[in-house]
């Protein structure tokens, strides 16, 4: 049975194929002869074979492969016994290839769905079943391979419908996807079923927070649900995400390619973006995503949520006042100064290994959630490119379309230059960041820690562009370049430049240029950051701010 | 003697005021300082003082400095730009780049900073230029006082041969030996027999024990002879070999001197250094357990005479090594202050720093030998941001990220130069403070010792703490039971941390479980909010699983008020503490026993470091349901490291003798290059 596990197989979805492990054989049919039973205990029985899932086997088959079935990850998700189940009793209406025996369906079909509570507060959740049932009874059944998990019209439906009561109440939906994929008995109706999903992510997208947690396969057109959702978070070794799979990668492109290196968590995580963490298992990464869940505000209509804190908002930073290096051209860890500002040291970082040059994540003032985000001079010297623009205008719209308050730490030495970037549309990238600060209404706190050097600094929650509360600190540097390039331009051939450079830094390379101009509020001791935010953040509470009337904004995508 | 006076407290009042804005740790420590300054309003010393130093010595000396209303001058290399002994000097001066011998050893760039602010005196601390001899000609020659003894003495004291020749004519007790060259084995019988056994034998050119070999007898003798001229001739090139008695389980015990420029000497009781590393000092403390009060004025009575031999001035330290007889030798003197001084200034009350500013100056001492008392018992701990795992003790740097002193304990003090947010480099000693408690008795003082170190926070390097918790608890310590082999008798196989008893264990275990619970509790409150389920359910049952390396636990936890019963095993443990989260300082009341244990980090996965018993310990707490499913969850494979070699420590990559291709496939670093612990230096084909 080892050696099953191991066998791959493939299925073509369209043009479109990818590749799972596939489980060994059961013989182990379950056969069902309800007709002579009573309603009542054909309601047990049915309840009971939806709890089963595939019974004792394929939980043991599901555990040997490190994974954990869709019913204990959901269980290990919500508070205990806040689980309250729906359409346990629904059935995929598939009538070919004989999956219209009652043999072959299954009571739920292969998603749990329901809503349950994480620390008292609403949430939905679906759990796609994974390899666990659909696919070993359908593989004895039937001589053709079937992914586990695989998305039915009624799966597709069991989802919609928790995700349209989400939006009526306003709650999160959490997605546990582990599927194979459409699946192929139904053609159409599965795809159809993907389009309702991809749908209603759409319409709910800003409307309530939506995660995904890929916890298997997740191939195929498949991935754009997790793709809509607001975050997509990913186990490692277990969990790939991929459009096409390494066989079609191969006939297309001759590239050769193994699943993890195609799809897997570190690739989605460090190269491609598409995921915002990684988990080390399928525990790790439910508890993680409870912890991530107490940040967010339930809905759009919903305040950001204020935990009880331990941490004291006047608590002073003395060792905020030594951090910034004296040169500027040293470098120095901005999560340095994120972990001493904010509760507790508590920082959830969002893409941790992606676009390292720029930080974001949540974290908590007082008990308040509040996004990061922050410049890291310890990469490419804090610059902003291409992706770490792209990075951070995700987070703050995010942050803004849920009344999350926004605290920016500005130490950027300007945009990345370079035919790469420029090619690759850094123009157009860069907008976007600009674009997210600007249309944001939510509370905006500015600490400019260094440097804000040329248009960089106007992106970076400027005060041009409505930022609430900007502050310098001592060691800010205001300007349009350094010092060595602008004193090349202004003083370009003439000798002296030690001197006209010293000039430039006793002139420009210091936060009063700013200052004088109003466009810093105030120059505080580093210190007092911590405390200074709680109390603008109290004060901005009752912000309220409108934008002009619009179907919606044209991002530069 | 040395009752605080009236001005003087005054005036340590109008000091705290005056720079408690600067580093209002520094001045928490005056509060409790054991030594009192006694400043005589109408001795002038001098107006300005240079500090050729850094790190907590220089800290000290600006701190009686300040007492005694002199101006003070910090030298500082560029990346100590921000230290605390330059924000705690009235004046600061740069002497060059980080490297020692670009700043703090750079002659000419101090002569200047002297020059500049007009310092009539320099204070050279321990190290650095403190024992050089051209350093004091060159202040001598311009009229610069140096707070330390003249040039003779340093020279005198300074070379190994010389200053035994000294000690010898000055009567002091020397380790017997031959101190000529020893040209055959029968010659080294005859010597070894004169000596009397155990004898030494060792290379001429020797050092690092290469060469080295004890004899217990005539044919021990004859084959160590051997054995060591051939180890000498193939390590140094040079198979001449010396011969001293052999000091079996040998103390380090070493006597502090004060003498002024008028022939006076005092001996200021012993310390005892005997807790070594690579012969450096980890614990010591004053008085010796080992000491009777003969041998105490005896060894008091000689170190004097030397002192005297060498016409000696300001404070020294005369070093001895003391056998299981309490014969004691000669080692060597130290002609500046030492490290650890503040142990015998918390016994004698008296401030040493201020004693060699006056005898800089050229006044008499105050002190009769009879008014040099032993009050009570001051334990040191050398706090150092290393690694006590690997050889009880590698070098490890850092950012203090968090940092707090347990200053608020009564009767502890720390010397230390640095503070949260300092940065530890490899440009200097890993020394992070010097921790000092004082007592009544020895008892009181090591009590002290274990609070002040639970309660010491150091968060962002890598520290001994660990080790030094051990060691003053350990059986053979308490019981006084040692030698400078301490270390690597009682852990033989490397230092590995506290090893937990049952009891203890469960304490640890219990303490994890109650954090675990504390913060799940916590995540719930929402506040402010009416979306939280109407009928929230007050859970004070929890049924838990706790992890420590390959043990697993089921615990059962029942909370009453602020009271937690944790169940184990059929025992029960009781903890009591309302714990703060934020704070990394975790005060529990356990079965009725205070305990200060400190939370590392806490993660989602359950996953809690705690620092227990001075031991950091990972615990993972889990609910029932996930640590059943837990056991399905693969092991992750980690990195195969038998082909590639890492630097044990960060440092400087001094040289590389292999390239690729030479049996290794990749080097990673190059000469000059600063690594990081952990860096890939080299991968093996």
């Amino acid at each position: 049975k080892e050696e099953a596990i191991s066998l791959v197989t493939r299925v073509k979805y369209g043009a479109v194929s990818a590749t799972v492990p596939q489980t060994s054989l059961h013989r182990s049919c379950r056969w069902y002869s309800v007709s002579h039973l009573s309603v009542k205990e054909r309601i047990d029985q049915k309840r009971q074979a939806a709890l089963q899932g595939g019974g004792q086997q394929r939980i043991e088959a599901q555990h040997k492969r490190g994974k954990l079935t869709a019913r204990e990850r959901v269980q290990l998700l919500l508070d205990p016994e806040s689980f309250v189940e729906t359409d346990m009793f629904v059935e995929h209406r598939c009538a070919d290839f004989g999956m219209e025996q009652d043999r072959n369906k299954f009571p739920g079909d292969s998603v749990v769905t329901g809503r349950g509570r994480i620390n008292g507060r609403l949430v939905y959740v679906f759990s796609q079943r994974g390899n666990s049932i659909l696919c070993d009874i359908l593989f004895v059944l039937q001589d053709f391979t079937v992914f586990g998990g695989s998305l039915s019209g009624a799966h597709a439906q069991k989802i919609c419908k928790i995700m349209d009561q989400a939006m009526t109440v306003g709650a999160p939906v959490i997605g546990l996807n582990d599927s194979g994929g459409a699946r192929i008995q139904e053609g159409v109706e599965s795809l159809a079923g993907y389009a309702d999903i991809f749908l209603r992510n759409v319409m709910a997208s800003g409307v309530i927070p939506q995660i995904s947690l890929i916890m298997g396969p997740c191939a195929g057109g498949a991935v754009y649900s997790p793709a809509l959702t607001d975050f997509t978070f990913m186990v490692k070794d277990t969990s790939y995400l991929f459009i096409t799979g390494p066989d079609v990668v191969k006939s297309v492109t001759n590239e050769d390619v193994t699943q993890e290196e195609l799809g897997g968590a570190k690739t989605h995580t460090t190269v491609s973006g598409v995921a915002h963490r990684a988990f080390e298992n399928d525990i790790e990464a439910l508890l993680n995503l409870r912890e991530f869940f107490n940040f967010l505000p339930l809905s759009n209509q919903d305040p950001a949520p204020i935990r009880e804190s331990h941490d004291s908002s006047d608590r002073l930073v003395p060792s905020l006042d030594s951090i910034v290096p004296l040169e500027s051209t040293k470098a120095y860890d901005m999560l340095d100064i994120i972990h001493a500002i904010v509760d507790e040291r508590d920082f959830f970082e969002i893409m941790p290994n992606y676009a390292k040059n720029i930080v974001v994540g949540f974290a908590r003032m007082n008990g308040r959630t509040v996004g990061i985000v922050g410049n890291q001079p310890k990469v490419a010297s804090g610059c902003l490119d291409i992706n770490s623009s792209v990075k951070g205008a995700r987070f703050v719209r995010f942050c803004d379309a849920f009344n999350i308050p926004i605290i920016t730490f500005v130490d950027v030495p300007g945009f990345l230059p370079g035919t790469a970037q420029e090619y690759g549309g850094i123009i157009r990238h860069g907008a976007k960041l600009l674009f997210a600060f600007a249309e944001a209404t939510v509370p905006k706190i500015t600490i400019i820690t260094r440097k804000a050097y040329g248009g960089a600094y106007d992106v970076m929650s400027s005060k041009h562009l409505r930022g609430d509360v900007n502050y310098a600190w001592p060691t800010a540097e205001v300007a349009v370049m350094g010092a060595k390039g602008a004193v090349q331009i202004i003083f370009r051939g003439k000798e002296n430049q030690a001197e006209a450079e010293a000039e430039y830094v006793e002139k420009f390379a210091n936060p009063f240029p700013a200052a004088v101009r109003g466009f810093v509020d105030d120059i505080i001791e580093p210190a007092t950051t911590r405390k200074k935010i709680c109390q603008d953040l109290e004060m901005l509470a009752s912000k309220k701010q409108v934008n002009p009337w619009k179907k919606h904004a044209n991002i530069p995508l | 003697m040395a009752a605080h006076s009236v001005p003087s407290t005054l005036k340590r009042l109008l000091f705290a005021v005056k720079y408690s804005p600067l580093q209002s740790r520094c001045c928490a420590v005056q509060r409790e300082a054991q030594y009192s300054t006694i400043s005589i309003p109408s001795e002038k010393t001098f107006d300005k003082i240079l500090i050729a130093n850094r790190g907590e010595i220089a800290c000290r000396v600006i701190k009686t400095c300040k007492k005694m209303g002199i101006q003070t001058v910090a030298v500082h290399s560029d990346v100590d730009s921000s230290a605390v002994h330059v924000k705690m000097a009235d004046e600061a001066v740069c002497v060059g780049s980080a490297p020692t011998s670009k700043s703090y050893l750079n002659m000419d760039a101090i002569m200047d900073a002297i020059r500049v602010t007009g310092a009539q005196a320099v204070h050279p601390g321990y190290g650095f230029l403190s024992e050089n001899k051209e350093f004091a000609k060159r202040l001598a020659a311009e009229g610069v006082a140096f707070i330390g003894p003249d040039t003779h003495a340093i020279q005198a004291m300074g070379d190994k041969i010389e200053s035994k020749l000294i000690a010898k004519a000055a009567k002091v007790n020397t380790i017997p030996g031959f101190d000529g060259v020893v040209k055959t084995a029968e010659e080294a019988v005859k010597i070894a027999q004169e000596i009397g056994y155990p004898v030494m034998i060792k290379a001429s050119a020797g050092g690092g024990g290469k060469g080295m070999r004890i004899a217990w007898n005539d044919e021990e003798t004859r084959e160590g002879f051997r054995f060591s001229s051939q180890e000498a001739a193939s390590s140094f090139g040079d198979d001449r070999l010396l011969i001293e008695k052999y000091i079996d389980n040998p103390r380090h015990i070493e006597i502090q001197v004060l003498a002024d420029k008028h022939g006076n000497a005092l001996w200021l009781n012993e310390r005892e250094c005997s807790i070594q590393r690579r012969n450096q000092k980890v614990v010591e403390e004053a008085p010796s357990t080992f000491l009777d009060p003969v041998t105490r004025r005896a060894m008091g009575e000689q170190a004097v005479q030397l002192a005297k031999a060498v016409q000696y001035s300001s404070a020294g330290t005369v070093e001895f090594l003391v056998d299981s007889k309490k014969n004691f030798y000669f080692l060597e003197m130290n002609t500046r202050l030492q490290v650890e001084h503040p142990i015998t200034e918390c016994i004698t009350g008296l401030d040493l720093v201020e004693q060699m500013i006056r005898v800089a100056k050229g006044y008499q001492l105050q002190h009769t030998q009879d008014d040099i008392p032993i009050n009570g018992w001051a334990i040191e701990c050398r706090v150092y941001a290393e690694d006590p795992y690997k050889s009880f003790g590698l070098p490890s740097i850092g950012r203090l990220s968090q940092y707090q002193e347990p200053l608020d304990l009564d009767k502890v003090r720390v010397d230390s130069g640095i503070q949260e947010g300092s940065d530890i480099s490899i440009y200097y000693d890993p020394m992070i403070s010097k921790l000092i408690t004082y007592g009544a008795t020895r008892a009181e003082a090591l009590g002290r010792m274990e609070d002040a170190l639970d309660n010491y926070v150091i968060r962002g390097v890598t520290h001994n703490i660990p080790l030094l918790r051990e060691i003053i608890t350990h059986p053979r310590f308490v019981s006084g039971h040692i030698s400078t082999n301490f270390l690597p008798e009682v852990y033989p196989d490397g230092f590995k941390g506290h090893q937990l008893e049952a009891d203890a264990k469960r304490e640890l275990l219990a303490s994890a479980a109650v954090l675990y619970i504390t913060a799940e509790l916590r995540s719930a409150k929402v506040l402010g909010t009416q979306r939280v389920a109407s009928t929230p359910v007050e859970c004070s049952h929890w049924e838990l699983c706790v992890e420590l390396g390959e043990e697993r636990q089921d615990v059962e936890i029942s909370k009453s008020g602020t009271v937690y019963t944790v169940e184990m095993d059929g025992a029960k443990v009781e903890v009591w503490g309302a714990l703060n989260l934020a704070s990394p300082l975790l005060p529990l009341t356990i079965n009725g026993t205070q305990r200060m244990l400190q939370c590392l980090s806490r993660d989602a996965a359950g996953v809690i470091v705690l620092q227990y018993l001075g031991t950091l310990f990972k615990v993972r707490v889990l609910s029932k349901l996930a640590a059943e499913l837990n056991s399905y969850m693969p092991e992750k494979v980690s990195e195969d490291t038998s082909s590639i070699l890492r630097s044990p420590m960060p440092g400087t990559v001094v040289a590389v003798s292999v390239k690729p291709g030479d049996t290794v496939k990749s080097v990673h670093c190059k000469p000059g290059e600063t690594v990081g612990e952990g860096d890939l230096l080299v991968e093996l084909e």
